[in-house]
């Protein structure tokens, strides 16, 4: 019986009970991100504050793992700067390419909380793009807002 | 995770299959490995790709230790009998479709033959030859697809408007996963230059009525191709009887290799239609100035042809006409009706496509409801089952009928009542391990 070591309670938490779902304004960019091979989709939005990121909303449809990653995600970033957003989501991409070695889930322990949990994800090669959709969208969605803000805060005149 | 589910069902039409299933089973090696763990493997992907039986396996690894050369170049006794056993297998898939042998091409997949025509009917319009201009298509004039095909019988055909300026339409579907031909009349007109449709699909297993859709196409003048990749495997198929002008299926669903296809045409329509790959093997005569083609089929297969492939694809179809066509579509049509039977018992789950076995293959596609498709197909995969999920190259079709993606099972020779049974139990497993088992109330009528 393998299934729970991919779908940790944590992960079916974030699936029945999303944290931050719905779009909201104000936002700077707006990414709609699809995975061909499955057909799920988010569209997601950033808000800055200066560099910070004020807000991530969104709303997608997909597999538990891709629904519960953006859940996930929304804990993780809102409060960041958009480097240490980033930052974040290359320890994501490293815990998804582990192939399931438990030592590298516990270095990235501090840094990926509830994320951590998708540790199990990374022994299914069909499923890791699943988990990685939102965190592509996040980082495009980010590049995209600070094109269009003064770096310094607001939206460019 | 024990389970005690009860299976009111279960039993209840298990007559004997037309197949005798342990037998065909033991001529599929891989049918022998386990997976997740020591689990039987289910297969229920062959509409993806078929398992291999061993005497086709045994037959491209003949050619590879005996034969092997290049076929139609050189002289030499191997080229010979390359040369051989490459037309041999060419007139024993010729016979398999009821087909003269020299119009059968080798193309790759069905992907590959159904661009070969779209590609050559865009050749036709600036081709040098009068001769290969007859079934142009251009600006004006409209082709003719289904809502319900797969993206290799849909995007080409976009990309052919696209680069021609002529105007795709299509056959809408009904709620129950049929074409819908009540305006057949007038999205089929003497502007259509091709109608393409396929004869059963891959995703709603739905087989379609083709009387009436080539009745059409031949009252306009429009030419007709059928996409076979889920029918040629799966029931007798006879172009003489199908009325079409082209027929393409691939080697890899029917038991065959990977890299092997066919594109079957009427002669006189291939032999109007300009090349699409050119290189060796097709030329007449060639010139710095420009070149003369063969006719077909050498016209359609350029360069040194997959001989390996074409050969094992022989084997496939002796291996069928051993089983017998007829026993193979009977085979399927008793373990859809116990599919359809047994998926109706599981409250939660909607099958989308034809309801019951009438003009049905055996591709079931179905949602369950509160888990994604994705997920279903994880928890089947951890009892050793493999099905499709996701859109299965059918995109239009999942958006037609309101659903993100779909799971989808499909059966072949190999399939027996204990695979469906594991199947059905899978879903309930699914729904106890997301938490979502619908009261037996709540099931939709």
């Amino acid at each position: 019986m393998q299934l729970e070591s991919m779908y940790q309670e944590i992960i079916l938490d974030h699936y029945r009970n999303p944290h931050g779902r719905g779009l909201r304004e104000p936002f700077e960019a707006e990414v709609h991100h699809v995975n061909p091979t499955c057909g799920d989709e988010v569209t997601l939005r950033v808000h800055l504050e200066g560099d910070t990121i004020a807000d991530v909303s969104y709303e997608g449809m997909g597999c538990s793992i891709s629904q519960a990653s953006v859940s996930a995600m929304y804990d993780l970033v809102i409060g960041k700067s958009v480097p240490q957003a980033l930052e974040t989501g290359d320890h994501f991409m490293t815990l998804m390419q582990a192939k399931g070695d438990a030592s590298v889930a516990e270095k990235l322990e501090d840094e990926l909380e509830d994320a951590v949990a998708f540790a199990g994800v990374s022994k299914y090669p069909a499923r890791i793009k699943c988990a990685l959709m939102s965190w592509m969208a996040l980082k495009d969605a980010s590049a995209r807002a600070l094109s269009v803000t003064d770096p310094v805060g607001g939206p460019k005149a | 995770m024990t389970q005690t589910v009860a299976r009111p069902g279960a039993g209840a039409h298990q007559a004997p299959l037309p197949l005798d299933v342990e037998a065909i089973r033991a001529d599929f090696p891989i049918l022998s490995r386990t997976v997740r763990d020591g689990k039987r493997l289910v297969y229920l992907d062959s509409g993806a790709t078929s398992q291999k039986p061993r005497s086709v396996l045994d037959a491209e690894r003949w050619f590879y230790e005996n034969v092997n050369a290049a076929p139609h170049r050189g002289a030499h006794q191997l080229a010979e009998e390359a040369t051989g056993a490459y037309e041999e297998a060419r007139s024993t898939i010729a016979r398999f479709i009821g087909a003269r042998t020299d119009e059968v091409v080798f193309t790759r997949n069905s992907t590959e033959s159904i661009n070969l025509v779209a590609y050559a009917l865009s050749n036709a319009a600036t081709a040098k030859e009068p001769g290969f201009r007859r079934y142009a298509v251009g600006q004006g004039d409209e082709i003719v697809v289904t809502e319900m095909e797969h993206h290799a019988n849909l995007v080409p055909w976009q990309q052919l408007c696209e680069r021609t300026g002529a105007t795709l339409r299509w056959l809408g579907l009904t709620d129950d996963g049929r074409l819908d031909l009540s305006d057949l009349a007038t999205v089929v007109n003497e502007r259509t230059k091709l109608v393409a449709v396929t004869q059963q699909s891959n995703i709603l297993g739905t087989i379609n009525p083709l009387g009436d859709i080539v009745a059409r196409a031949r009252e306009v003048g429009a030419l007709i191709l059928v996409d076979g990749a889920q029918s040629v495997p799966h029931q007798p198929v006879d172009v003489t009887e199908l009325g079409a002008d082209f027929l393409v299926f691939s080697g890899h669903k029917m038991l065959g290799p990977t890299g092997v296809g066919v594109l079957w045409g009427r002669y006189d329509v291939l032999d109007a239609l300009p090349p699409f790959l050119t290189g060796g093997s097709m030329i007449e005569v060639v010139r710095m100035e420009g070149s003369s083609f063969m006719p077909p089929p050498q016209r359609f297969e350029a360069g040194v042809p997959m001989t390996a492939q074409v050969i094992g694809l022989g084997a496939a179809v002796e291996y069928l006409q051993r089983l017998g066509m007829d026993n193979v579509l009977a085979h399927e049509e008793a373990l859809t009706a116990y599919a359809l039977d047994r998926l109706a018992e599981i409250p939660g789950v909607t099958v989308i496509g034809p309801p019951d076995t009438v003009a049905r293959g055996g591709a079931i596609s179905f949602t369950v409801e509160g888990i994604h498709p994705h997920d279903v197909g994880q928890v089947l995969d951890d009892e050793g089952i493999a099905v499709r999920v996701g859109h299965h190259c059918a995109w239009p079709v999942v958006r037609r009928y309101g659903v993100p993606a779909t799971t989808r099972a499909t059966f072949y020779v190999h399939t027996g009542y204990d695979d469906v049974d594991a199947l059905a139990d899978g879903i309930r497993k699914a729904q106890q391990f997301f938490g979502v088992v619908p009261s037996e109330a709540t099931e939709e009528a």
